[in-house]
């Protein structure tokens, strides 16, 4: 057994795409170092009593094992004592063990276990801010080897961050299918005709206090068939941005991004589509929106017209005040 | 204790279903239970199944009455929805089902708790059975109004109306059958708006109590934009992780069930199609009960936050009425002091909108702003 890699893996986070990089990253690291090594994956859904033990036993064959447990978090008080008990197996070195769990109070007395007899601990957490998704947007391409600009990043995230599977989809796709320096218009090409793209434009238009270029950019995108419904979701997504922002007071954008969960490049766009708004001249709009929002989702005769109501009341309230 | 017992403060209905059970001149095929959430539709026409089922006329305590009131008496079938609509799948069964003789007892009673998430098709589809019923098959429908269930469901039942009963009332049934102090039971009683169930949770768990009053105190705190998103922020959170919390051992463990039912191999890298399909569908379903939870317990806050300025608004008006927060009188002189009796309405109005804007599907969050901007203080 080469000695620098752990008997012992602790996969820990809910987020799916980190942890099965993660199990794959391991899985390879241990492969590489003993091509002889026969993995066995084992499914807490699916876990019966002493398996793990069953697995652990010295093989007549010899050759080294590795075994993944999946899904601990949802593991029977069974399979938690199988891996409690299975634990020196592996540090004796008969067995390596790696355990994947993503989160919560179940089968903490075997993560426990795990971080005390030295288990390698890496994390998957959940990616939920802007910021997270741009971070791991931009250390997709620069584990692919490409340059990417941060104008890139923020399209990309803008248009298919919603979903973090399909961000690193994206991400390998762009890496695959492009050359050169990745930048915003290279972004735009591919996923510039996503609705959410369509709704971020138009929400910069209009909160630009540019009525004629939003109301163009809407009637096109409804013309050539766009939902109305992401593209209000957005509009209420970039107003509560300038909201928090405004609210929080100075402080450098990082900290700010980190406390408001928002991008770097959020903190900074917000800041600077503040100088034309007044707190109260946003909470009209809000209220705007939301009255669109309902129309959009049923309550009115005509949807478009209830967006264009609402874009015609952020256009009028920016520099009002 | 006759299995009227915990039907609270509803003598004119008890009169009505007792008749129906002495009097079979009176009895009839399809009941239709109204009321607002909490009165007890659903353990008034359980009582009701009791009585049909006793021998005694609902002694209380027979077997008899006993099955039929916990739901586990063979010819009483209990359908409680957890997902947004009853399907015309489901609804097909019922009928199946409404049409075989009962087994031990009297009757079939066949129990609808959420009649108005009937689809249209689901509601065609019982229609027949309602019309032509089988000789000793009982229907029991359940429903917030009359509204609320699709009209040619509604014109062939007989209604049953549950009033709100009052505070006391509840209070007393929590004292008696839950062994509840009289103080906090009446407490309990008035803070839940006399919803029985949400009265014996109030006084049975201290998490809730903390955070109605995190909710109730909502009212005196907002005062700028920011607060506003803040605090709408504040309540969508804690509705989604509530409904997350209430949902992921259950969600797993119907998982696990299911691949059993259908003898799945858990350790595949990849099901085949047809068991995909039915993992697909019943994620579906787990997602549509977590949305329908998360939208519940948000509905819950805002009866709790609508309470605030109603009580605001009495002391305005009427002062020395019984208030509904009764325990945190000062709170709701602070909100009386600080708004106008038209501005109280309009809160109330802007939280009416609300909800119905939520159950119009308005993404909560951006419902829960645009509402909260208008119960800014100042
Ligand atoms: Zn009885």
């Amino acid at each position: 057994m080469a000695p620098a890699l752990p008997s012992a893996y602790l996969i820990s986070g809910p987020e799916s795409v980190l942890a099965e990089r993660a199990l794959a990253h391991t899985v390879h690291e241990i492969t590489v170092a003993e091509p002889d090594a026969e993995v066995v994956r084992m499914y807490a859904a699916a876990y019966a009593p002493g398996d793990l033990g069953v697995h652990a036993s010295p093989s007549l064959f010899g050759g080294q094992k590795v075994l993944v447990v999946h899904d601990a978090d949802e593991g029977s008080d069974e399979l938690i004592r199988d891996l409690v008990e299975v634990l020196p197996a592996a540090t004796a070195g008969d067995v390596r063990l790696v355990v994947l769990h993503k989160g919560g109070p179940r089968g903490k007395r075997a993560t426990d276990a795990l971080r005390a007899a030295g288990a390698r601990v890496i994390d998957a957490p959940a990616m939920k801010s802007d910021k997270d998704k741009a971070d791991f947007a931009a250390h997709e391409f620069r584990a692919g080897g490409r340059k990417a600009t941060s104008g890139a990043v923020q399209a990309l995230v803008e248009a298919v961050g919603r979903d973090v599977r399909e961000l690193a989809a994206a991400c390998q796709q762009l890496i695959a299918d492009t050359t050169g320096v990745i930048d915003e218009s290279v972004v735009l090409t591919y996923h510039g005709g996503k609705v959410e793209a369509t709704g971020f434009r138009v929400a910069d238009a209009a909160m630009t206090g540019d009525t004629g270029e939003a109301l163009r950019l809407l009637r096109h995108a409804i013309a050539v068939g766009v939902d109305p419904v992401p593209i209000v979701a957005v509009l209420a997504g970039q107003l509560r941005q300038l909201v928090k922002v405004g609210s929080a007071g100075r402080g450098r954008s990082a900290e700010l991004a980190r406390e408001l969960g928002m991008a770097p490049w959020q903190v900074d766009k917000a800041r600077r589509l503040l100088s034309g708004w007044s707190a109260e001249a946003l909470g009209r709009c809000i209220s705007a929106v939301a009255a669109a929002d309902a129309e959009v989702k049923g309550g009115g005769r005509d949807p478009v017209y209830a967006v264009e109501r609402a874009i015609l009341t952020i256009t009028t309230e920016h520099g009002a005040s | 204790m006759t299995v009227w017992a915990d039907v609270v403060g509803q003598p004119v209905a008890v009169a009505t279903l007792t008749q129906a059970v002495t009097n079979p001149a009176t009895m009839t095929h399809a009941w239709l239970f109204t009321g607002p959430p909490g009165s007890g539709r659903s353990v008034a026409a359980r009582a009701f199944a009791a009585a049909l089922m006793c021998p005694d006329g609902g002694c209380g305590s027979c077997r008899e009455c006993r099955t039929a009131l916990d739901g586990s008496h063979a010819d009483v079938d209990v359908v409680a929805t957890e997902g947004l609509s009853i399907k015309v799948e489901e609804a097909r069964d019922l009928v199946t089902l409404a049409a075989h003789r009962p087994s031990v007892g009297a009757w079939r009673v066949i129990l609808v708790e959420d009649a108005d998430r009937l689809t249209e098709r689901a509601a065609d589809a019982l229609l027949k059975a309602l019309e032509e019923p089988a000789p000793r098959t009982v229907w029991m429908l359940c429903a917030p109004s009359v509204e609320d269930v699709i009209i040619t469901i509604r014109s062939r039942c007989r209604q049953v109306r549950l009033r709100t009963p009052s505070a006391q009332a509840v209070a007393e049934l929590l004292q008696r059958r839950d062994g509840i102090e009289a103080p906090m039971a009446i407490y309990a009683a008035r803070a839940a708006q006399s919803h029985v169930g949400l009265a014996r949770r109030l006084a049975r768990d201290e998490h809730a109590r903390i955070r109605r009053h995190d909710t109730i105190t909502l009212a005196s705190r907002i005062r700028t934009v920011g607060d506003a998103l803040g605090a709408a922020s504040d309540l969508s959170t804690i509705a989604t992780e509530e409904a997350a919390a209430a949902a992921a051992e259950r969600d797993a463990a119907e998982r696990t069930r299911l691949m059993e039912l259908l003898g799945a191999d858990p350790t595949a890298r990849t099901q085949p199609p047809q068991i995909r399909s039915q993992l697909a569908s019943l994620d579906k379903e787990q997602k549509d009960r977590a949305k329908r939870h998360s939208r519940d317990v948000i509905d819950r806050s805002l009866t709790d936050l609508m309470s605030v300025y109603r009580d605001a608004l009495a002391l305005r008006l009427a002062g020395g009425v019984p208030l509904i927060n009764e325990d945190s009188r000062p709170l709701v002189a602070s909100v009386a002091d600080a708004l106008s009796s038209e501005r109280l309405l309009r809160a109330m109005d802007a939280i009416g909108t609300a909800r119905e804007r939520i159950g119009a599907n308005v993404q909560p969050l951006l419902a829960l702003e645009a509402m909260m901007l208008e119960l800014r203080l100042g």
